[in-house]
């Protein structure tokens, strides 16, 4: 946060910490994304995967007769909580702990990270099992108990891929999406313990090495890690949707359990989950209903976990909630639908936005939560088509969230330089000629300069000048018209 | 009816072919058209490329120059949809309460052409005479924007002579975008690629659309790898008759919109 607060002004909250957790990458969309599309493996798996789970979602939308105005009541809840967040999480306090469950509060990555690694070492293990959780990823928590000193095994099956190949994540929903059979088979016999030496690539065996692997840990973990979906203010009520049934080990097993939940997971009562558990397998993974889909609440005796800890992550979260153009970005429900209906996702993957938030939802979440100058090149990584917006089952307007993303990045940027960038001053010369219809008419005739260029094929080919290359490097460019349609209309027409 | 044409910026300046077309189409339905000069650009470009400040005067100027007219239409998803939805927001945001009431009502009168000959003429046969295989590419801003639907497929289910193809994946977007087509030129261009391969799969000697941004990108790329393909806009099509029909010469994507005698309008 580098721009200066003026007197009077109230300073915005913080944003997401640099230097801890996984929400930036190393290279800018355009640069990663090169490369990306030149691995054809990737494009191959990425567009039969997203094709795939498009066509599904698809199908079991279009079984719901009242779809949309489930759509509507899911937006109009998540508005709803939204514009009173610090009196549900404080109703939500006081229910969890009613019900012998302790809530920590982590104003961002370093203290969540901090807080759990406190509560694992005074149990005194050194491995501990973990729920797919995006919220863990996005503070790096592994890395944070590995320094530590305590293993932390992902019991997901596409979470425990990307772990033991040393991996990121690139999809909210299916991390591995990247990998094939082949690979994970690879991947397994390097680094899986106990490992049968004759596996095959077979989805099934693949399968059966991951179950056999991971009930071992399931039986003797002492400590469980898990994010929510949801949490209901009301009851105190946490829930996580899933399909592997890991969850459900992970939930009730383990002696203590530590539960990361951003704020904004927040449900007003537990009725809402009505809303949400009907839009969220279908724009997800395509089903009717996940096959497991477990709810706790605090701790009860001689059933499940007898120590439940909750700790609420900020990391941002309150700095996109303060723009009132970007808020909604906080209404998602982590389906992952405009992942798989997004072109640009589709060819590029996920690990080309830097952000364990890929894709429409990443574009506009990662900037907001680490400031928009370390995720400045997100909001340009989109063609704002507008796939996304219609799929998405809380009605998050993600391109208009794109463009405010943009000019906010533009403005930021006018304001913390003396010097216009390039760009910028192009922008503004442009619209000194439009501003005008005698300037306009005469820059468009200058346009005719162009005719120069294109006579062999009628059409200009390659320009190797900075920017028109952009476009002429895989597309011809019609040569100017003779006439403009204004000069046009006045000779012809005999009017001005 | 008298109708005034929003020219759009790109169509002035790239393609005057596609706002002749839109004129000879209505005039040819019994209207009259005004091109009122003081027009310049909607904004969009400015807007989706994160420079809303500088958009306003154009928003200003929009609204100065369509105001006195009953109906506009532009040949132009996209532009429409600029003027649709983010004219108000410019003006909500830098603006006066009285812009904000004046773009509303000129948003609320500003067509886009299938939307105008279908809503507003209450006409699907114009007339046309268009005897080529031809395949439509619903652009995102009619699409989603303006939800324009079936409306172009209706127009040109009625050209006569006019073989239409599905094209497959038609939703999917061409990967132009704006400047998204320059700053993320790869991810455009592999968009682009399967764009081709779709329309090229129809066998199509026409892919069609009510977009020239669109169409300059699909025709741009049909046109560099010499796929024998090209783009023509929904307003040349429909504009085209028997009794003066488009000819398409060949490697010229500037062909003039008719052989015959310029027309005595």
């Amino acid at each position: 946060m580098s721009a200066p607060v003026m007197l009077g002004m109230p300073a915005l909250p913080p944003t997401s910490p640099r230097g801890v957790g996984n929400l930036r990458g190393d290279e800018k969309f355009p640069v990663a994304a090169r490369h990306a599309l030149a691995d054809t493996q990737l494009r191959r798996n990425l567009g039969k995967a997203t094709g795939t789970i498009r066509a599904k979602r698809a199908q079991v939308v279009s079984e719901v007769p009242d779809w949309e105005e489930l759509r509507e009541a899911g937006r109009q809840l998540k508005v709803h909580t939204m514009a009173r967040l610090p009196e549900y999480l404080a109703q939500f306090e006081g229910a969890v702990t009613a019900r012998g469950g302790v809530v920590h509060w982590a104003r961002d990555a370093a203290e969540a990270n901090a807080i759990v690694l406190d509560l694992v070492q005074a149990k005194s293990v050194d491995e501990v099992v973990k729920v797919k959780s995006m919220a863990t990823q996005e503070i790096g928590l592994n890395e944070a108990l590995e320094a530590g000193g305590i293993a932390a095994l992902e019991t997901d099956l596409a979470e425990l891929i990307v772990q033991l190949g040393h991996d990121r994540p690139s999809h909210i929903l299916v991390p591995a999406i990247h990998r094939n059979r082949a690979e994970i088979r690879e991947i397994f016999l390097a680094e899986m313990e106990d490992v049968d030496a004759g596996l095959t690539d077979e989805p099934a065996a693949l399968a059966g090495a991951a179950r056999q692997h991971l009930r071992r840990k399931f039986l003797s973990a002492k400590v469980g890690i898990s994010g929510a979906n949801f949490g209901v203010a009301e009851t105190g009520t946490l829930s996580v949707v899933e399909s592997e049934g890991n969850g459900r080990m992970c939930l009730t097993l383990p002696e203590t359990l530590i539960t990361i939940m951003g704020i904004e997971k927040l449900v007003p009562r537990w009725q809402d989950l009505e809303v949400f558990l009907q839009l969220l397998p279908r724009s997800s993974t395509g089903e009717r209903m996940n096959p497991y889909t477990s709810m706790w609440t605090g701790v009860t005796p001689g059933d499940g976990p007898q120590e439940f800890h909750l700790i609420l992550l900020d990391n941002g979260r309150t700095a996109v909630l303060a723009d009132a153009g970007g808020r909604d970005a906080l209404n998602c429900i982590r389906c992952s639908a405009c992942l798989n209906v997004c072109p640009v996702y589709e060819r590029t993957g996920g690990h080309a936005y830097g952000s364990v938030y890929p894709g429409p939802i990443g574009a506009i979440l990662s900037p907001q939560l680490t400031g928009i100058e370390d995720n400045a090149s997100l909001p340009y990584a989109s063609s704002l088509c507008g796939a996304c917006y219609d799929v998405c089952p809380v009605k998050i307007d993600i391109p208009s969230i794109l463009v405010h993303l943009r000019a906010r990045h533009t403005e930021a940027h006018a304001a913390a330089h003396r010097v216009p960038s390039a760009e910028a001053t192009a922008m503004a010369a442009a619209a000194w000629v439009m501003g005008n219809p005698t300037r306009w008419t005469l820059a468009l005739r200058g346009g005719r300069l162009g005719r120069a260029l294109g006579r062999k094929r009628g059409v200009i080919g390659e320009v190797p000048l900075p920017v028109v290359k952009e476009w002429t490097d895989a597309r011809d460019f019609a040569r100017p018209p003779k006439q403009t349609f204004r000069d046009w209309w006045a000779t012809e027409r005999g009017r001005t | 009816m008298r109708i005034a044409l929003f020219i759009t910026c790109l169509a002035d300046a790239m393609f005057p072919d596609v706002g002749q077309a839109t004129v000879r189409v209505l005039e040819r339905l019994g209207h009259s058209v005004d091109f009122p000069a003081g027009q310049t650009c909607c904004g969009q470009m400015h807007v989706n490329t994160g420079y809303q400040k500088q958009a306003l005067p154009l928003v200003q100027r929009f609204a100065d120059v369509f105001e006195p007219y009953e109906v506009v239409v532009a040949p132009s998803g996209s532009c429409v949809g600029s003027v649709r939805h983010q004219h108000q927001m410019l003006a909500e945001r830098f603006g006066t309460p009285q812009l904000v009431t004046r773009v509303r009502g000129i948003a609320a009168k500003t067509y886009e052409l299938s939307e105008l000959l279908i809503d507003v003429l209450d006409v699907t046969d114009v007339g046309a005479y268009f005897p080529h295989r031809v395949t439509y590419h619903p652009t995102c801003h009619s699409l989603r924007m303006l939800r324009v639907g079936d409306k172009p497929l209706r127009l040109l289910r009625c050209v006569d002579g006019l073989e239409l193809v599905e094209l497959p994946a038609a939703d999917e977007c061409c990967g132009f975008g704006g400047t998204f087509a320059i700053k993320n030129s790869d991810t455009s261009t592999a968009m682009l690629a399967d764009k081709m391969r779709n329309v090229l799969s129809t066998g199509a000697e026409i892919c069609t659309a009510g977009d020239s941004s669109c169409l300059m990108h699909i025709g741009g790329g049909l046109s560099r790898l010499r796929t024998g393909a090209k783009t023509v806009h929904l307003a040349q099509i429909l504009a085209a008759t028997r009794q003066e029909p488009m000819v398409l010469a060949s490697g010229r994507q500037d062909a003039p919109p008719h052989s015959g005698p310029e027309a005595v309008l």
